[in-house]
C-alpha cells in the first residue's frame, strides 16, 4: 500500500520537475519554476528515504544515520557556497557543482558494479547502466573540473592541450570502449573497474583540454547533459522512474541548450569540441596589424557620449572581471538624465555563459528593456552616435563579416563599426580569447581607450559628472 | 538489441517521450534565461542522490567502506542540488526585482 502511494508520489514529483522546467523558460515565471523543481526534488528525496525496498536491513537505523548526516552536510555546503559566490564567478560554480554531481554518479556506479552478480539473469542490462553511470559520470567530473580551472584562469589552454590533441582523444576513447568490454566480460572485479575509472577520468580531462577557454559555456552545458544521463542510468539501476525522467530531462535540455549556444556562435558542436579555434588562430593572426590606431582620452569619450543622441554600450567579459558594473550603471543614469538614449547590445555569448551579462547588469538595476539582443542591437547600432565597447573583442570583430579567410567568418557579431563613433575600452592591443586580430581597432571611426576597465570607467563617470 | 526493446517497450516509450519533452521545453527559451536555466537544470542532475540513498539503504551497514563511499555520493549530489537551486534562485531574483520597477 505504501509502495503504491509512493509510486504515485514519484509520478507527481516527476510532473513537478517538468512544469518547473517549463516555467523556467519564461522570465515572468522562472523563479517559481525553479522553486517548484526544488520542492519536487525535496519530495523525491523524502520518498526515497521511506520507499519500501525488498532488501533485508533497508530500514536499518545506522544506515539512516549516514544518510541524514550526509544530506545535512551537502545542503549546508551547497547553500553556503551559492550564497557566497560573486555573480561573476557563477559559471565556475555551476561547472564545479556539475562535476560534483558527476562524481556522485561515479561513486554510486562503482559500488553497484562491485555488487553485481555475473550469473544473474539481468547481468548485462544492469552492468550496462552501471558502467554507463561510472564512465560518463567520470568524464563529466574531470571535464567539469578542467572547465572550472580554465574559467577561473588557473590553467591556460596552451598548458593542457598539445598539437593533434584530437588523435589522443580518439585513442583514449578507443581504450575506454575496450576497457568497458573487458569489465563486462570479466564480471567487474575491483582491479578492472578501477582501471576503467581512471581511464574515464583521463578521457574527460583530455576531452575538454583542446577546447578554447571561450567555449567553456558550451562545454559546461554539454557536460551538464552528460551528468543528467548518468542520473538516468542510475535510475535504471534502481528501477526508479523519477530519476530516469529527471535525468533524461536534463540530458535533453542540456543538449538543446548546447546546440543553441553553438548556433549563437554560428559553429557546429563538432567544431567546438575539436577546438578548431585554437588551431587556426595562428594563420589568421599572421595577417599582421593593418595600420595605425587612434587613442582617445576619458574626457573626449565623456563629451562625445554626453552630447550624443543615442549610445550603444557593448559589455564583454572584461567588464565582468573588472567588477565595474556599478560604474556602467552610473554612466547609464547620467546619460539617461541628459536625454541620451542608452541601450546595451548583448551578444549571446558575452560573458562566460549565455545570459551571464544580463544577470550581471540586472544585478546593478539596469532596466530589463535596455538590454537588447543581437538583432535589436544591430538595428540600433546602424543609427547610433557612439558605440562604447567595454572589454569585448571577438564579438565585435568585423572579420566575421568581411574576411572570408578568418576562422570566425560567419559568426554573428555586433556590427559596432556602423555607429558614427566607436570607442573601444581595452587593457592593451592584445587579441581576444579566440586569438584573432581585430581590424575594428584600425577603422577610421574607431578610437581606443586604453587602461584598466574599472579605473577608466571611474574616470569616465567623473568626467560625465563635471559636464 | 531488438529483443531488449521489445521486452522493455514501455520504458523505451518513456525514454523517447521524455527526450522530446526536454527538447520542446527548452527550445523556445530567450537568451537571457540560458544561464539560470543551465544552472537550474544542473541542480536537477543531482537527482542521482535518490540512487545514492537507495545504495546506502540496500547495503550492509557493517560494510564501512561502502557506507562511506555512499555517504560521499549523497554529500556531493546534495551540494549539487542545494547549491544549484539556491544559486539559480539568486540569479532569478535579480530579474524579478526589475519587473516591479
Amino acid at each position: 500500500m505504501l509502495k503504491a502511494l509512493l509510486d504515485i508520489g514519484f509520478l507527481i514529483a516527476s510532473v513537478g520537475l517538468i512544469f518547473g522546467l517549463k516555467r523556467q523558460s519564461d522570465p515572468a515565471t522562472a523563479r517559481s519554476g525553479n522553486m517548484l523543481a526544488a520542492y519536487s526534488m525535496i519530495a523525491g528525496i523524502i520518498m526515497a528515504l521511506v520507499y519500501p525496498l525488498d532488501v533485508e536491513g533497508s530500514l536499518d537505523p545506522v544506515g539512516f544515520g549516514y544518510i541524514l548526516v550526509s544530506l545535512a552536510i551537502g545542503t549546508f555546503i551547497g547553500i553556503r557556497s551559492a550564497n557566497k559566490v560573486e555573480m561573476t564567478g557563477m559559471p565556475q560554480l555551476v561547472s564545479l557543482f556539475n562535476g560534483l554531481g558527476g562524481l556522485s554518479a561515479v561513486l554510486v556506479g562503482y559500488v553497484e558494479l562491485l555488487n553485481l552478480n555475473k550469473d544473474a539473469e539481468s547481468y548485462y542490462s544492469q552492468a550496462g547502466s552501471t558502467i554507463f553511470a561510472l564512465v560518463v559520470g567520470a568524464i563529466a567530473f574531470s571535464g567539469s573540473l578542467l572547465a572550472y580551472l580554465k574559467l577561473d584562469g588557473k590553467l591556460k589552454d596552451s598548458q593542457v592541450a598539445v598539437k593533434g590533441h584530437q588523435y589522443i582523444n580518439y585513442a583514449l576513447l578507443a581504450i575506454t570502449l575496450v576497457m568497458i568490454a573487458v569489465v563486462v566480460m570479466s564480471g567487474a572485479n575491483n582491479v578492472m573497474v578501477s582501471i576503467l575509472l581512471v581511464i574515464s577520468l583521463i578521457y574527460g580531462w583530455s576531452f575538454v583540454a583542446p577546447i578554447g577557454g571561450a567555449d567553456m559555456p558550451v562545454v559546461i552545458s554539454l557536460l551538464n547533459s552528460f551528468t543528467g544521463l548518468t542520473a538516468a542510468a542510475a535510475g535504471l539501476i534502481y528501477g526508479n522512474q523519477f530519476m530516469l525522467l529527471g535525468g533524461i530531462l536534463v540530458g535533453a535540455s542540456g543538449t538543446i541548450l548546447t546546440v543553441l549556444m553553438c548556433n549563437a556562435m554560428n559553429r557546429s558542436l563538432w567544431n567546438v569540441i575539436a577546438g578548431n579555434f585554437a588551431g587556426s588562430g595562428s594563420s589568421a593572426a599572421a595577417g599582421g596589424p593593418q595600420g595605425s590606431v587612434r587613442e582617445a582620452s576619458a574626457a573626449d569619450t565623456g563629451v562625445m557620449m554626453y552630447y550624443a543622441q543615442k549610445v550603444v554600450i557593448v559589455p564583454g567579459y572584461g567588464l565582468a572581471v573588472a567588477q565595474a558594473q556599478q560604474y556602467v550603471k552610473q554612466i547609464y543614469q547620467i546619460l539617461s538624465d541628459n536625454d541620451v538614449k542608452v541601450v546595451f547590445g548583448i551578444h549571446p555569448v558575452a560573458g562566460r555563459m549565455p545570459g551571464h551579462m544580463n544577470v550581471l547588469l540586472a544585478e546593478v538595476d539596469i532596466p530589463y528593456d535596455a538590454l537588447l539582443d543581437l538583432e535589436e542591437a544591430n538595428e540600433e547600432l546602424a543609427t547610433s552616435d557612439v558605440a562604447l565597447i567595454i572589454g569585448a573583442n571577438d564579438v565585435v570583430n568585423p572579420s566575421a563579416v568581411e574576411d572570408q579567410g578568418s576562422s570566425i567568418y560567419g559568426m554573428p557579431v555586433l556590427e559596432v563599426w556602423k555607429s558614427k563613433n566607436v570607442v573601444v575600452m581595452k587593457r592593451s592591443m592584445a587579441s581576444g580569447y579566440a586569438g584573432i586580430e581585430n581590424p575594428l581597432f584600425f577603422k577610421p571611426n574607431t578610437q581606443m581607450l586604453f587602461g584598466d576597465a574599472k579605473k577608466t570607467l571611474a574616470d569616465l563617470v567623473s568626467e560625465l559628472k563635471n559636464l | 538489441m531488438i529483443e531488449f526493446i521489445q521486452e522493455n517497450l514501455i520504458m523505451v516509450y518513456l525514454l523517447v517521450f521524455t527526450v522530446v519533452l526536454g527538447f520542446e521545453l527548452i527550445s523556445k527559451v530567450p537568451t537571457v534565461l540560458h544561464t539560470p536555466l543551465m544552472s537550474g537544470a544542473n541542480a536537477i542532475s543531482g537527482i542521482v542522490v535518490i540512487g545514492a540513498i537507495f545504495l546506502l539503504r540496500t547495503n550492509d551497514s557493517g560494510d564501512t567502506v561502502k557506507m562511506l563511499i555512499g555517504s560521499a555520493a549523497i554529500i556531493l549530489a546534495t551540494i549539487n542540488i542545494a547549491g544549484g537551486f539556491a544559486v539559480t534562485n539568486r540569479m532569478l531574483s535579480m530579474f524579478n526585482k526589475k519587473k516591479k520597477d
